[in-house]
């Protein structure tokens, strides 16, 4: 097979690894930033953060690399996608500056206190829509011509890419209690145990929504699911996903501590790859293929030999400092 | 006003306030890096509150970092849709290879720097400080082999309107790339050096934290004195390769409108751009020649050699490279001083001397600024030089789009920068107090391997 049919593949697969990647770990710390009114007050805020304080800054570095490695591997997809999202991306961006300038500043702050306590909720909330609205935005497809999309800049805005934005909210939600679940104990715990059901409700819900919405976008998404013998090799997703659904929901009940966190991270796993295989092989619905976007042979290649290397060190190194920062945190185990 | 337009603005807004951060984390980083090796050695008590007491500033000025950096990698997308596309098959690699190995390293360890104190051991935090080191060292490399390409690009060739990269190793070491490299990287180390000089000398005026204060100025003017005559040097390196590739950003530079031999050196004048002269010019005979070409009575070219739609604005790059280049004179007259001052051992007793470190605080970060300016506006109209240009690299987004994210960009930017700047004063004001406090109370049960690290000090 030639380098330019199979590379393009492979990128797919490692683009779509970081996003991954990104929408696990830091959708458990917006998710945290999603549930802090809940907190009985300063002090409990403060620790729902110190959970995630030493670990979001490379949590968030995936979206980085999601976004230079779109770059180098696809970078007309890249061009098409972020400049026909530019106000979702904006309200990103500058969603992630408060929410991350919270952790920093929030430490410092005397007076001021509150309002980067409200900084952290609001910008998680924020940017947890966001996403969920570009992703549905790109669900739904952005046809474009010579670079430019056909649409303007509000073409993004519809009822499906709103609900998708809801779900993401949901979503984080739920990743960000179940990992409190984990990281916390006492009454800080039974308030993340309790939020757990009504966020799985919601999510299942919204879940099933979406499922049932696809089938009827214009960029046609589910064509490909239900063709035969297609819906015979994807099957075990959405069995998996129904499984994993009853499991995490008997965990939660049964009051475990780490089994609602991972089946949490395993549930939102499925339900991205259910979209991504939806989506395959366009990169840009409904008509921009990988192999239409991709970069050639000379710059894919040349990264992908980075990337073979690097990617597992960062993984080594990552899950040596979930090592060092494991266990419980508890009040007092103050920021530097 | 145009879409492309307004980008222009918001990039150059966008990337000022960036830069600051990573100029001051490269430098930061290093520093700490010496600390912590130096208190592993010596385990004065001193040091290690130095250390806790400059990671604090590290830490605030790394976060403002991450987050507006985060908004530059989309950047070439969202605005500039046009180069990404064209040129996205070079620098996208390029950027891609910062992430994987200077991103993550930084933001991981960064976390056990910042928090792991009483979770690792010594040995193991001074390694997490020397990989964030690393890590900020790592992507200046990238990110000077990324903008040097788009200065002096080799190692391309275009296929049907785009560019494919056909010698990666000649792409990354292109021929601007080395002295831009060392040239950057020499200014973050002087810039964050001005700073820790200038925090000393306040202490030492104030008549607090003396014996911190005088290692820290001592530090500091050290780095100076040793790293502003190599920085003229590379300077003037960098000069001779912008000569060679970059002639009418040179002539720009200089003002100068005609070609030709023994020119003089233009200290100041009022660049005409419309009449093509210099007014109210006060100029040195054959010291322009002698400083570009290295010869009495060499040949530079003017800007008439080149059409006026190929030729960078004059007045931005003429003023911006003058300041720069005055600053960095009273750098070299700081640092000879304090030699002089140094040897003659009355280093703390002059206080205008001290006066003068306090006023030269921001005087690296604005060079560095002055600096950038220079070599980007002096290399329009050209986004990748003389391959594409900056007007054909904007994104096909409406000038509202970019007029909306300009303004909550201006916004946010300086409501992060008033608080971050109120937040650096009180930390600095405080001063270096014993340290490790926040970590006195709990350094107990979860520090085991730290116990056998030291046999338990502190």
């Amino acid at each position: 097979m030639e380098l330019s049919t199979t590379l393009p593949v492979v990128w797919f697969l490692i683009i779509g690894f970081a996003i991954m990647m990104y929408v696990l770990l830091d959708g458990f710390v917006l998710g945290i930033g999603i549930l802090t009114p809940f907190a009985d007050d300063e002090a409990q805020q403060e620790l729902m953060m110190n959970t995630a304080a030493p670990i979001w800054d490379g949590n968030e570095t995936w979206l980085v690399m999601g976004g230079a490695g779109l770059m180098a591997a696809f970078p007309r997809a890249y061009a098409v996608i972020l400049s026909s999202l530019y106000l979702p991306v904006l309200a990103m961006l500058i969603a992630l500056i408060f929410r991350g300038v919270a952790f920093e500043f929030r430490f410092r702050a005397h007076t001021s206190r509150r309002i980067w306590g409200v900084g952290f909720h609001l910008g998680s909330v924020v940017a947890a829509f966001a996403q969920g609205l570009m992703l549905g935005a790109i669900v739904e497809g952005m046809p474009a011509e010579g670079g430019k999309y056909l649409h303007g800049a509000f073409a993004w805005f519809s009822p499906f890419a709103v609900m998708t934005g809801m779900a993401l909210v949901f979503g984080y939600g739920l990743l960000g209690a179940t990992w409190l679940v984990l990281k916390t104990e006492g009454r800080l715990q039974r308030i993340a145990r309790d939020l757990t059901r009504p966020l799985m409700l919601a999510v299942i819900a919204f879940m099933v929504m979406v499922s049932a919405w696809l089938p009827f976008l214009d960029s046609r998404l589910m064509d490909r699911w239900f063709a035969w013998p297609n819906l015979l090799y994807l099957s075990p997703l959405p069995i998996l996903t129904v499984a994993v659904a009853a499991w995490l929901w008997r965990a939660v009940l049964a009051n475990r501590e780490v089994a609602p966190f991972v089946l949490a991270l395993s549930f939102f796993a499925l339900g991205f790859l259910g979209l991504v295989a939806g989506m395959w092989p366009n990169i840009v619905p409904p008509d921009m293929s990988i192999w239409d976007a991709a970069s050639p042979p000379s710059s894919q290649g040349f990264v992908l030999v980075g990337a073979a290397v690097m990617i597992p060190v960062v993984l080594f190194y990552t899950a040596y400092s979930y090592r060092v920062f494991r266990g419980k945190v508890r009040a007092g185990e103050g920021y530097h | 006003m145009t879409a492309e337009f307004l980008s222009r603005i918001q990039f150059g807004f966008v990337m000022s306030f960036h830069i600051l951060f990573p100029a001051f984390t490269i430098g930061l980083a290093s520093w700490l890096v010496f600390l912590e090796a130096l208190w592993l050695r010596r385990r004065s008590e001193m040091l290690r509150d130095l250390y806790f007491f400059w990671l604090k500033v590290f830490a605030g000025s790394f976060g403002l970092g991450v987050v507006s950096g985060i908004v530059m990698s989309f950047q070439f997308g969202t605005n500039w849709a046009g180069l990404s596309t064209v040129a996205g098959n070079v620098l996208g690699p390029l950027l891609n290879y910062e992430v994987m190995t200077a991103f993550f390293l930084e933001a991981t360890f960064l976390g056990v720097m910042l928090f792991g104190w009483n979770r690792v051991g010594h040995r193991t935090h001074f390694f997490a400080t020397c990989m964030v080191a690393l890590g900020t060292l790592i992507s200046s490399f990238w990110i000077l082999a990324a903008n040097s390409w788009m200065q002096t690009p080799q190692g391309y060739a275009v296929v049907g309107g785009v560019i494919h990269a056909t010698d990666w190793w000649a792409a990354i070491f292109n021929p601007s790339f080395p002295t831009r490299l060392v040239h950057m990287v020499l200014a973050c180390f002087l810039s964050t050096a001005l700073v820790i000089g200038g925090v000393a000398a306040w202490y030492l005026l104030r008549g607090i934290w003396q014996d911190k204060a005088r290692l820290m100025l001592r530090c500091a003017l050290a780095l100076v004195a040793l790293v502003i005559p190599l920085q003229i040097f590379v300077g003037d390196l960098s000069g001779l390769v912008v000569r060679e590739y970059q002639p009418a950003k040179l002539a720009a530079i200089e003002a100068r409108w005609t070609t030709g031999k023994s020119v003089p050196l233009t200290l100041f004048a009022w660049p005409d751009e419309k009449a093509e002269r210099n007014d109210y010019a006060l100029d040195v005979p054959h010291l322009g020649s002698l400083i570009l070409t290295h010869s009495w009575s060499g040949e530079v070219q003017g800007l008439k050699d080149f059409p006026v739609h190929d030729r960078p604005p004059v007045a931005a790059p003429f003023f911006s490279f003058r300041i720069m280049v005055g600053l960095g004179v009273l750098m070299l007259l700081l640092a000879l001083t304090g030699v002089l001052l140094w040897w003659r051992r009355r280093l703390f007793e002059h206080r205008w001397y001290l006066r003068c470190w306090i006023a030269m605080m921001p005087a690296g970060f604005i060079a560095l600024l002055t600096g950038w300016y220079t070599a980007e506006i002096g290399r329009q109209p050209w986004v990748v030089y003389g391959v594409m240009r900056t007007v054909d690299a904007a994104s096909p987004v409406a000038a509202s789009s970019v007029l909306t994210s300009l303004i909550v960009y201006f916004v946010t930017y300086m409501i992060l920068f008033g608080f971050g700047s109120w937040y650096l004063f009180k930390v600095l004001r405080h001063g270096p107090e014993a340290a490790p406090p926040r970590f006195g109370a709990e350094a107990t049960a979860a520090r085991p391997l730290a116990v056998v690290d030291d046999g338990g000090e502190d």
